[in-house]
Parts: structure tokens; C-alpha cells; sequence
């Protein structure tokens, strides 16, 4: 009960003030909080919602599935190898110090503006993360574990399978989180540019219209949907890491 | 070394012969950027551009962190007040940056002002969690010495806390940097905003390919020198805390 009043208080205070404050106000810019709500339940009803979020949302689903494997895979192998790694690491570098956006242009030339060139965008993004904290994680294996796991003669798949990717766990579902939120800000990027759908593509669009009450209720959908993933991907962390916080917590007390 | 440095040669090969046979047609081979990226070093606009982007990069960085830190170590230090706010920062917290590009636009046109409005909203959260981490860190022994000690509070700010939470706040603008970088270019190219990104939107409408891609090498040039910077930075800072001393040793 007081757990609830504490999670909940300060966004109702906050949601509160937002509302009073802006009751009359006449900027045009920043229309009032009960505006904003009418145009957000005018605004994304059910079908809009289906031609617009749908779309979205699968570019976003395909684009950081991708961006996962390929991450993970390339990961392990450039991780396992030191030579590779060596080869490969100032490449890595510089490729991940290009800030993804500015990749949108060029892939734009290659793949056009369909749903392949934002579901590319989003991986081209997104892969870094996972693939630079999955060789971390990788390097880092327990070489115990490892000498051991050699001289048992786990080699191939069933030394990937059974000891690299368990052990680098923890850093892949670090990378992955970072990855989440990439994406998203990526698939609204990508629909910025050149899109017919979308909500990148609809909230530019109320903006050039001057439809302000519309386009705050698409900033606020856009909050709900980054925050619900987040909560998503807490949830998959603690199914999928339960043995690891077990362990950490029983080695804490 | 060597393997480094031939890994970096086996990049440019590949993009030098690729065009060249004809397998990719939208890519100019890599001597060709490379000169399109000395005509570019030559010109003013260049820099202007380069000057822009660095300028909003710094510039939001520095409000982010200050405002980061404060608040973290505010919201840190009294429990009360992180246990309430600690919803509303998981809310805010993932909240895409580029969500406000709109309301950017509409608030300050193509400014400064609408980059650095995104940059600072972006940078802020890293530096924050990290700095609330940090705090969260402090020894309570340490603490508990430095009460019974009757250390008064700013003293205790000064010589428990800070310390411990100094390493988590080098991380936190580690991501930071590398977070506003992204988001100073990205302004740039969307909104439209004075600096790189806007140079590469008009290098790309106008076909300007090996151009546009000799931009794009000087962004990802950017980003390599603000990493090794800021990891520079945090060596020689932190020099006396043991995650810095223990490196060599590995």
C-alpha cells in the first residue's frame, strides 16, 4: 500500500500540475492538459492505431530481432578469436562511433524508402551494442571454466551453446537493453524521413499542420511505448537472468 | 599492432575494390571520399559545420552533466526522495529524445536552442542514473565513521560521498558524450539545425555521394576522438581510485 502511494505520487502530483497550470493557458504552443487528452482519444483510436502503431511496431520487432542474432552471432565469434579480434576491433570502433542517423541518407541509396531501408536502419543501429558488449562478455569468460570445458573436449557448437553464451549472458542482456532504446528512437528517425505511415511520419505530420493538441498526444504516445517496452524487457531480463541475480544475491548475504 | 592496423587496411581495400568491380553502385570507391574529404578540409563552411556541431555537443553536454549531477546527488542523498521520484525517473527515462524533435522545432525553429534541447534531454538521464548508482554505492561504514566523527554534512558530501560516486559519474558522461554526439548530428540532419548533420542532409539531396560520404568518416572521426577522450579523461582523473590502478595489472 505505501509502496503504491510512492510509485504513484509524484506522476499524479506531476500529471496534476501539468493540468492545472495549463487550464487557461492561451499559448498555442502548449494548449491545455484536458486539450491535449480529448485530442489523444480522438487521435489514436483503434484504427489508427492499426495503420499507424502496427506498422511501426513490426519494423521496430524485425529490425531489433535482426539486430540481436546478427549481434550475438558476430559477437561470439569475433570474441572467441583473438586474432579476428585484433583485426577487428578498430573497425568495430569506428563503425560504432558513427552516430546512426547519418546512416539514413546512405541507406537510403541502396535499399530506397520502403519497409526494408527503416527495418536496415534500425539494424544498423541497434548491432553495435550487442555486438561489442556480446565479445566483452565473451573475452571475459571464466578461464577456469574455460580450460576446464576444454579438456573435457566441449568444442564447436556445444562449447557456444553450453559455456560462452551462459557466461556472457549478462553482458548480452546489457548490450540488448541499450539496443531497445536505439531502436526506437531509430524507427521514429527512419519514418521521419520518407514514409506514407507510421508515427514518426503522423506526429512530423501534425506538426507541419500546426495540429499542436494532436501532435502532444503523439509525444505522449510515443513515452507510453518506450516506457511499456522498457517494462517488457525488465520482465524478459528477469526470467531469462534469474540465475545469474540468484547467484549475485546469495554471494552478496 | 599489426593486426589492427591490417584489419583497418582490409577496410579500405574492400571499399576501394568493391565500386571499382561494380558490385555496389552507390558507394564511390575509398580514395575517392578521401579526396572529397581533403577538398572538404580546405574549405571554411567545413569547419563552421564541424564548429556548430561541436559547440552544441559541448554545450549540451555540460548543462546535462551539471544538472545530472546535482539533481543525482540531491535525489541520492535523501532516501525519502528517491524512493518517491523513483517512478517518475523510470518513466521519463525512456522516453525517446527524438520524441521532441517537433516540439523543438515549433518552440525554437532551427536554432541552437532546438539541438541543444534535445542533447541536453538525452545526456541528462545517463549522467543521472549513473550519479544515482554512485550514491547508492557509499560505504555505510564509511558513512556511519564520518557521522560519529560529526563531520558535518557538506563535509561528509565532500569526502564520503563524492568520492565513491566520482567513478560512476565518469561513466555516466562517458555515455553521456557519446549520447549527445548522436543526438547533436541527428538535430542537425532532421530539424535541419547549423552543422554536420545539416551539411550531409544537403550533400545527399544534391547527389554529392563521395562528399557526402567523406561527412559521414568525419562524424564517425568524431565520436572515435570524444571515446578516447573521454577514456583519457577518466584515467587521469581516477587515477588514485583501484578500477584505474588495477588496470595494468590485467
Amino acid at each position: 500500500m505505501r509502496r503504491a502511494l510512492r510509485l504513484l505520487a509524484l506522476p499524479v502530483l506531476l500529471v496534476a500540475v501539468w493540468y492545472a497550470a495549463s487550464l487557461g493557458s492561451e499559448n498555442f504552443y502548449a494548449p491545455p492538459l484536458r486539450t491535449i487528452l480529448a485530442a489523444f482519444a480522438d487521435t489514436w483510436t483503434p484504427q489508427r492505431l492499426r495503420a499507424d502503431v502496427l506498422p511501426s511496431l513490426g519494423r521496430l520487432a524485425a529490425g531489433y530481432a535482426l539486430a540481436s542474432v546478427l549481434g550475438v552471432a558476430l559477437g561470439v565469434a569475433i570474441g572467441a578469436n583473438r586474432r579476428l579480434r585484433a583485426a577487428a576491433e578498430p573497425v568495430l570502433e569506428f563503425f560504432r562511433a558513427v552516430p546512426p542517423p547519418v546512416l539514413v541518407p546512405v541507406i537510403m541509396l541502396f535499399a530506397g524508402i520502403g519497409d526494408g531501408m527503416k527495418v536496415i536502419v534500425i539494424v544498423s543501429g541497434c548491432v553495435w551494442p550487442v555486438l561489442l558488449n556480446t565479445v566483452e562478455g565473451v573475452r571475459a569468460v571464466d578461464g577456469v571454466l574455460s580450460d576446464t570445458s576444454r579438456a573435457y573436449g566441449i568444442t564447436g557448437a556445444a562449447r557456444v551453446r553450453h559455456l560462452l553464451l551462459p557466461a556472457a549472458s549478462p553482458q548480452i542482456v546489457a548490450g540488448l537493453r541499450q539496443a531497445l532504446s536505439l531502436a526506437i528512437i531509430l524507427m521514429v528517425i527512419s519514418e521521419m524521413f520518407a514514409a506514407s505511415n507510421g508515427l514518426g511520419f503522423t506526429i512530423v505530420q501534425f506538426q507541419r499542420s500546426f495540429a499542436i493538441p494532436e501532435m502532444w498526444s503523439g509525444i505522449i504516445l510515443l513515452g507510453l511505448l518506450g516506457f511499456a517496452l522498457s517494462e517488457l524487457f525488465r520482465l524478459a531480463e528477469r526470467h531469462l537472468l534469474a540465475w545469474y541475480h540468484g547467484l549475485r544475491d546469495a554471494s552478496r548475504s | 599492432m599489426i593486426l589492427r592496423l591490417s584489419g583497418l587496411a582490409g577496410l579500405l581495400l574492400l571499399a576501394e575494390a568493391l565500386p571499382r568491380l561494380g558490385l555496389v553502385a552507390d558507394l564511390p570507391p575509398a580514395s575517392r571520399i578521401l579526396a572529397a574529404l581533403a577538398d572538404e578540409a580546405g574549405t571554411a563552411a567545413f569547419w563552421t559545420a564541424v564548429g556548430d556541431t561541436l559547440t552544441a555537443w559541448a554545450l549540451g553536454l555540460a548543462i546535462a552533466v551539471g544538472a545530472g549531477v546535482a539533481v543525482g546527488v540531491l535525489i541520492g542523498a535523501v532516501p525519502t526522495l528517491r524512493a518517491w521520484t523513483a517512478s517518475t525517473v523510470e518513466f521519463l527515462r525512456p522516453i525517446p529524445s527524438v520524441a521532441l524533435i517537433p516540439l523543438a522545432v515549433l518552440l525554437y525553429g532551427t536554432d541552437l536552442g532546438s539541438t541543444l534541447l534535445l542533447v541536453v534531454y538525452a545526456a541528462f538521464w545517463q549522467v543521472l542514473v549513473q550519479v544515482l548508482y554512485g550514491v547508492a554505492d557509499v560505504d555505510p561504514v564509511a558513512d556511519e565513521t564520518a557521522r560519529s566523527f560529526r563531520l558535518s554534512p557538506w563535509a561528509r558530501l565532500r569526502h564520503v560521498l563524492w568520492p565513491t560516486a566520482l567513478p560512476y559519474v565518469f561513466t555516466g558522461i562517458r555515455l553521456a558524450a557519446a549520447v549527445a554526439l548522436v543526438l547533436a548530428v541527428t538535430a542537425e540532419l532532421v530539424i535541419g539545425a547549423p552543422g554536420l548533420g545539416s551539411v550531409i542532409a544537403v550533400a545527399q539531396s544534391s547527389g554529392a555521394l563521395p562528399t557526402m560520404y567523406a561527412l559521414i568518416v568525419v562524424t564517425g572521426l568524431l565520436g572515435v576522438a570524444i571515446n578516447v577522450g573521454a577514456r583519457y579523461a577518466e584515467r587521469r582523473f581516477l587515477s588514485w581510485h583501484q578500477s584505474v590502478r588495477a588496470e595494468p595489472a590485467r
